[in-house]
């Protein structure tokens, strides 16, 4: 198979708090009846984690991003798995990018005869972190949510500018970003743009 | 700016993330019904000032379709609910109520 690439290919920013384009990330769309027996226990062979309650986030592997930032963080964030609540009928599946087809391959196994879809989306996406001190301000002058209540544990699905994302944080002061791989370029901007050094707003 | 929140995934958000697509509780009139139905049904909109019944998709979110009652002159929002019901449940009726008695739109009241 050909080499893939990250949208950016890791393309980073140090201002305000840093900005990481965070590579390769295996990602399955998951729709179904979330609440069937069959489906739990497939996701859970899928994911390695238990189908998160609403807006929530599961992931297994990923504390030992926790203590890291930047490129470390990166790595130990691509090597977990997990599962994501995107809405009542949908969850994104996360696990290493080359693992994606093997996890929607066990879906479609465990599934067989039941009326739910799995799909291979990775490389639909790019992934973003944001670390440091002020990644909440970041954020906040990004996307209309309410960073101060805003958790580990939990996933928002929301706009930064234009474009729409969904973020969860992978460690204290630490982010994830995903977006289209067709905005990467503009959601890098964004970014960059909201982490100038000096910028920051002082609210979170 | 509307405050809504959305009654399938429990985000409280602004305007922005949401769309809104249009008036609330359409019933629909298709081939064979009388003209004056299917009129009523493509054209005929409520254009009112005070209580309104609205249909919006949280399309920077879960992606999913609610119903909101609101007012249009204070723009204040007396509650969201599901879109899979033909008409407001009672504690909606109860909210909006509470702050415009005697209201009433369309059949309900």
């Amino acid at each position: 198979m050909s080499d893939t690439v990250s949208a950016l290919q890791g393309a980073a920013f140090e201002g305000i708090a840093r900005v990481e384009e965070a590579g390769l990330r295996g990602m399955v769309t998951f729709r179904g009846d979330l609440t069937a027996a069959k489906v739990k226990t497939a996701v859970k062979a899928a994911s390695g984690v238990a189908i998160p309650g609403q807006r929530g986030i599961a992931m297994s592997g990923e504390g030992g991003a926790a203590a890291a930032t930047g490129a470390a963080a990166a790595t130990g964030a691509a090597a977990a798995t997990g599962a994501a609540w995107m809405s009542p009928d949908e969850l994104l599946i996360l696990v290493p990018h080359a693992e994606a087809d093997a996890a929607v391959a066990t879906l479609n196994d465990k599934l067989s005869g039941t009326h739910f879809m799995a799909e291979n989306v990775s490389d639909a996406r790019a992934v973003f972190t944001v670390t440091g001190g002020k990644a909440r301000e970041v954020i906040g002058k990004l996307a209309p949510v309410d960073m101060g209540a805003f958790g580990q544990g939990e996933i928002r699905r929301t706009r930064f500018a234009q474009v729409p994302a969904a973020l969860w944080m992978h460690g204290e002061e630490a982010f994830t970003i995903v977006c289209f791989r067709s905005v990467a370029d503009y959601m890098f901007g964004l970014l960059r743009a909201a982490a100038q050094e000096g910028s920051e707003v002082g609210v979170y | 700016m509307l405050i809504l929140e959305c009654p399938c995934c429990g985000v409280t958000g602004e305007e922005t993330e949401f769309h809104g697509g249009g008036e609330a509780h359409l019933k629909r009139f298709g081939p064979g019904s009388a003209d004056t139905d299917f009129e009523n049904y493509l054209f005929m909109r409520e254009n009112p000032k005070g209580v309104h019944l609205e249909r919006w998709r949280h399309v920077n979110g879960c992606g999913k379709w609610f119903h909101v009652a609101r007012c249009t002159v204070t723009l204040e929002i007396f509650g969201s609910y599901s879109a899979q019901t033909l008409e407001p449940p009672q504690e909606i009726k109860d909210a909006i109520s509470a702050k415009r008695p005697g209201w009433s739109w369309r059949d309900f009241s």
